[in-house]
């Protein structure tokens, strides 16, 4: 473990822009992944479909 | 230097989601699998043609496609959970944990199993097709997003409180772990228990299906701590191993 730099910390400034961009839109496609039972429209019921195993087994509430 | 960071969680979120994914369809698919007969068993003899949540018979999404899903799933679920990651990642780099980037990336995964997805769990567990009223979804969901959300603020407690206790690594865990574990407990007695089971499912298959479940979120977790963890080590040692590679 010689040789690490030490980590530098982000100005909060420069990250700003980052979370409030980044973090919304990640949130929804985790909830069109984990939490849309089509409420949003008629592809959200197939999508829902679509990965209904998986939020099954990702042990998200379903059916 | 974020946007780096952000592409990394991305790419190491979508591979553990994938991983995640194999174990999921090798552990967790054949209870899927039981749970569906079962529910199609129970639904044969009120009327075959229309049932609510239609698994099969050419429904909107065959059983085969479902079962493709599972991996689309659990790629768009890392990608996004891997984003989210690298960018909170940023945020604390320095500022709180361990001081490597390597050690902070495998706590914060397991932080974050911790709290996003074991509190929930003991509370509103996994459960297989078969098991939950349709009519309930909506309210169960909230529940659950409320459950994550506690876990999250007893983590930033925790830290907070951490940081307040100055006296000595034994003291700073006991008064973390106490902070972390007091809105939690607190949540876990007072928010409403969900009990859906139906009658006479057997206990086994629910079991089996609970620890396929939490196992492919352990597996998800563990791939992408280290994973995340390695790379972001392996980073940090780049600017000082590349002057003697030139030389
Ligand atoms: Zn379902």
């Amino acid at each position: 473990m010689s040789g690490l730099s030490t980590p530098s910390t982000l100005p909060l400034p420069r990250l700003r822009p980052w979370l409030l961009l980044g973090v919304p839109v990640l949130l929804l496609v985790a909830y069109l992944v984990l939490m849309d039972n089509g409420a949003v429209s008629q592809a959200g019921t197939y999508l829902h479909e679509l990965m209904h195993d998986g939020r099954h087994l990702l042990g998200v509430p379903c059916h | 230097m974020v946007r780096t960071l952000l592409v990394r969680g991305l790419l190491l979120g979508l591979v553990a989601g994938l991983i995640a994914g194999a174990f999921a369809f090798a552990v967790g698919e054949p209870r899927v699998e039981s749970a569906i007969a079962l529910e199609e068993a129970a639904a044969a003899p009120a009327g075959h043609a229309d049932h609510d949540h239609d698994h099969d018979h050419g429904a909107v999404v065959s059983r085969p496609v479902q079962k493709a899903g599972l991996f689309l799933a659990t790629g768009l679920y890392g990608l996004a959970v891997g984003g989210i990651f690298a960018l909170v990642y940023a945020g604390l780099r320095g500022r709180v944990g361990p001081r490597s980037e390597g050690g902070l990336g495998l706590a914060a995964a397991g932080v974050a199993f911790v709290a996003v997805i074991l509190v929930p769990f003991m509370k509103y567990p996994a459960n297989p097709p078969a098991v939950g009223d349709p009519e309930t979804i909506t309210g169960r969901t909230l529940l659950y997003v409320v459950m994550v959300l506690v876990g999250l603020a007893a983590t930033a407690i925790a830290v907070a409180t951490a940081r307040q206790v100055g006296a000595g690594p034994w003291a700073r865990w006991a008064a973390a772990v106490a902070a972390f574990l007091v809105p939690v407990v607190a949540a876990w007695l007072l928010l409403p228990t969900v009990d859906e089971v139906p009658e006479g499912f057997p206990a086994t298959l629910l079991w089996e299906f609970r620890l396929a479940s939490l196992g492919t979120q352990l597996v998800f977790w563990a791939a992408f701590g280290a994973l995340f963890g390695w790379a972001c080590d392996r980073a940090a040692r780049v600017p000082k191993a590349a002057p003697v590679a030139a030389a």
